[in-house]
């Protein structure tokens, strides 16, 4: 644990969260939040996506600015790489999901980060999506996340961080527990 | 009829809230829907036997006094213990006397039973926490060909069909079934969500003896920083058996059980797991790491060198590379489905506005808010960690008949 006399900050105010959860729990009903993003087709895999606004707390949300994410294959794919995958994109909202928790959760537990690293990957049979194996998954058969921590704490406590971290995320559990999907059309 | 309080429940709580009113010479009456220690009676498992050993599960006035302080009761035992606790305190207990109805009336409760009403301006529940299976939405899409089971209908393994088994939930029910079952021929899987990981004996003594002596299970509710998940945590990885064995996964998967994820849906006959399950079992062993450097930490202060064994850790929880993550329920590999996924109250008969949304009694350490005179006892938590102890009864109930006592004495009679 920390020696110095110096408070703990992380930068996450753990009070706004914890306040949040007393009255949530009371008026469970601005726990509904929708989250949003459109996309529209550019040219052959390219796609442009778009994220501004959500819905949470009774009403209408907005970020601080609009957010434009592009999305392609690479060139090994004949495709022109004008951006990062779309099973990118979820490594991304894996890692920054995780990381996220373990500041928060660290902040909740006294404890001082210095520095906060991780690398994730995600191995595919890329025979699913080809249709090339009808017993080969379309989608990740496993993914792995490694984290370079330094923080003020034993290494038990940090082993500690990202376990809970991974309790409390959204984008694992999203990964790892189905989730209902409808599409439609038009 | 007339009375100072209604206690709606003849088991362990109940009885020991019984004791103390008559010490005060508090009228009362406990109402019994079948006979004394009724859930004890009816809804077990034939092979199960209390967490707690002999010589920790006392109750008021009642300690132990039989000859293997470190056993751990079955539930003719347990059963025999509670009828002659009724007995010995003299409680005014109508058994076969259903409560189907409580409600508020201008000076207190009306409590209407199959067998008369009583009127009183105060109501202990101590008709305890499990009286239902708290089975998860998923149950309904099971397939047909696929039988299902929760322990509080579940005998022993001889009533399942011959074929594969999932457990579905790693607390102490689900563990001790998973081994039970396994061990009767039918290959078990087991789905393991969140799960608290314990020894059954550490440094030599029972770990709970270290659980009490290092105040762990006097933890007090208003003392807990997060009360929702305290209340929430499953039942710990502990059987009671005469060679005190661990049962844990390790253990469980050493017999040949399988263990996949949290179960998160089944979705056209079969049943998907959650790729979570090394992380569940991480936080159980890091969680159980800590408790094992409570004790340590506790061990030098409270006892004489050499009265312990020397400290030690255990292995962690092996998992394997590629745990499952489906099972087709419709290929014949399973017969049956145990939900042990956890138990709750039944408050069917409860009209007083008490209840959230979720339909648990909302209390402050078991005095019932917004209906005065209305306490609750026998929870999860309720007081203390070990509220829903055999044990946890005592406390709870000596401090929550001293409440309900000065509530009488303030009220117009």
């Amino acid at each position: 644990m920390t020696t110095s006399e110096a408070p703990t900050d992380n930068g996450v105010n753990v009070q706004a969260l914890l306040d949040a959860r007393t009255a949530l729990v009371d008026s469970p009903e601005g726990a509904q939040f929708t989250w949003r993003a459109s996309n529209e087709w550019v040219k052959g895999t390219h796609s442009q996506s778009a994220i501004n606004n959500f819905f949470g707390l009774g009403g209408e949300q907005s970020h601080r600015s609009s957010w434009s994410f592009d999305a392609d294959h690479p060139e090994i794919f004949a495709s022109e790489d004008n951006g990062v995958t779309p099973v990118e994109f979820v490594l991304v909202g894996l890692a920054s999901c995780l990381t996220a928790g373990v500041a928060a959760v660290a902040q909740n537990r006294g404890i001082q980060l210095n520095s906060v690293k991780a690398t994730i990957e995600g191995d595919m049979d890329i025979l699913g999506i080809l249709g090339g194996d009808p017993e080969v998954r379309n989608g990740f058969n496993g993914i792995r996340v490694h984290y370079d921590i330094d923080a003020d704490a034993t290494p038990e406590e940090i082993e500690a961080l990202v376990a809970q971290s991974q309790k409390r995320s959204a984008v694992f559990d999203v990964v790892t527990n189905p989730t209902s999907v409808t599409v439609e059309v038009n | 009829m007339r009375t100072a309080t209604v206690v709606v429940g003849a088991g362990h709580a109940g009885l020991a809230v019984s004791h103390f009113l008559s010490q005060r010479s508090i009228d009362h009456v406990v109402v019994e829907r079948g006979e004394v220690a009724n859930t004890w009676r009816t809804q077990r498992w034939d092979a199960l036997r209390l967490l707690t050993p002999n010589w920790l599960s006392g109750l008021p006035g009642f300690a132990y006094d039989g000859d293997d302080p470190d056993g751990f009761m079955t539930m003719s035992e347990v059963i025999e213990l509670i009828g002659r606790y009724a007995s010995a305190v003299d409680a005014p207990v109508r058994t076969r006397t259903t409560v189907t109805d409580v409600r508020n009336v201008e000076d207190g409760y009306r409590v209407t039973t199959d067998q008369g009403t009583w009127e009183a301006p105060t109501v202990m529940l101590a008709s305890g926490g499990f009286n239902l299976p708290h089975v998860p939405d998923i149950a309904a899409d099971v397939p047909a060909s696929v039988e299902v089971i929760s322990p509080l209908d579940y005998r022993r393994p001889d009533q399942l069909p011959m074929g594969g088994v999932l457990v579905v939930g790693a607390s102490a029910t689900g563990i001790q079934l998973a081994d039970e079952i396994h061990r009767s021929g039918r290959p078990v899987t087991l789905s393991v969500g969140e799960h608290v990981r314990l020894p059954r004996v550490y440094r030599g003594r029972d770990v709970m003896w270290w659980m009490t002596m290092a105040g762990v299970l006097n933890e007090r509710y208003d003392e807990i920083d997060d009360l929702v998940r305290g209340r929430n945590i499953p039942s710990p990885q502990l059987v009671g058996t005469p060679d005190r064995a661990t049962l844990d996964l390790n253990a469980l998967t050493a017999q040949g059980v399988a263990l996949v994820g949290r179960i998160g849906a089944i979705r056209d006959g079969v049943a998907l797991f959650s790729g979570s399950l090394r992380n569940v079992c991480a936080l159980a062993d890091l969680k159980l790491g800590r408790l094992l450097d409570r004790f340590d930490e506790w061990a030098p202060a409270g006892g004489v060198d050499g009265e312990f064994d020397p400290p030690h850790r255990l292995e962690p929880t092996r998992v394997d590379d590629e745990p499952r993550l489906s099972l087709d329920l419709l290929s014949g590999e399973i017969s049956t489905i145990v939900w042990a996924t956890g138990f709750r109250p039944d408050y069917s008969w409860l009209q007083v506005p008490v209840l959230d949304r979720k339909g648990y009694l909302r209390h402050e350490g078991g005095v019932v808010t917004g209906a005065p005179g209305m306490y609750a006892i026998g929870l999860n938590l309720l007081r203390r960690r070990k509220s829903s102890f055999i044990h946890g009864a005592e406390d709870d109930a000596r401090e929550l008949t001293d409440h309900l006592a000065a509530y009488l004495d303030a009220s117009p009679r």
